[in-house]
């Protein structure tokens, strides 16, 4: 799984290129927590363009990134959640807490 | 009997789960089965040997084992360890359950194999593994 980060206006843009299970899923959240921790942000946009397949580990990652940052009051949503994703999204009843967005700008300017 | 079987070992490290639901697939192929048909397989195969690595092994060294048959269009796959068990099979089948909330996980793997394939059964005694045996039917385009 290779990460990109971008910091837009103080919100978090991870863009995640790769499979994201159980394996990649460790990763993952310690460098996206390592971010958000150095960095002090409380907004992320966990884009899913490149996330060839994914299983439930990465419903665990979503959820466990929603839960650290309210804490913080802060925010998550995820962009470009297409196909056998999108299902596994679905299925864990997840949009009704995480807001999906269709592409990354439009994200931007709603969080 | 089957028209075709494979049987594949592995230990319980993560960097196999790729593996497996890779080699489970290329297997399927032969049914010529649709991206999403392939797709479904593999999140239930990595769901699968998943639980066998966190829960049955707990992140320790095991084998994992799986057998795969193809009979007609259905396709039978078998997850199996010889890890702890479980201890409530129908608690552990429900939806959002997991036995390690400390872990980060969805508590949804059951709920995926289940869903994505047409069959599913939990055979697993306290101490001595889990089986899971899944099924599901490939509609042939001939």
């Amino acid at each position: 799984m290779y990460l990109k980060f971008n910091n837009q206006d103080n919100k978090l843009v991870v863009t995640m290129i790769g499979e994201l299970d159980h394996h990649s899923a460790e990763e993952v959240r310690s460098k996206i927590d390592d971010r958000l921790d150095r960095d002090g942000i409380n907004k992320l946009i966990m884009d899913f363009s490149g996330v060839s397949f994914m299983d439930s580990s990465g419903i665990g990652v979503v959820i466990g990134r929603f839960k650290k940052l309210s804490l913080k009051q802060g925010v998550v949503c995820v962009t470009n959640v297409n196909g056998s994703v999108k299902r596994v999204f679905e299925l864990s009843g997840m949009f009704k807490i995480i807001k999906p967005f269709d592409s990354i700008e439009q994200a931007l300017s709603n969080v | 009997m089957y028209d075709n079987m494979i049987k594949i070992e592995f230990l319980s490290k993560s960097q196999n789960e790729s593996f497996a639901r890779v080699a489970v697939a290329a297997f399927v192929s032969q049914l010529d089965p649709t991206i999403e048909e392939i797709t479904d397989v593999k999140t239930a195969v990595s769901e699968a040997v998943t639980n066998a690595i966190i829960h049955g092994y707990e992140n320790k060294d095991g084998v994992v084992k799986i057998e795969a048959m193809i009979k007609d269009e259905e396709l039978t796959v078998i997850v199996m360890d010889e890890g702890i068990g479980i201890e409530n099979v129908s608690l552990a089948m429900q939806p959002l359950y997991t036995s390690r909330p400390d872990l980060e996980r969805s508590g949804m793997g059951f709920t995926v194999m289940e869903t994505f394939m047409d069959n599913l059964e939990v055979y697993s005694e306290r101490g001595k593994g889990t089986k899971i045996i899944m099924k599901k039917n490939f509609k042939s385009l001939s």
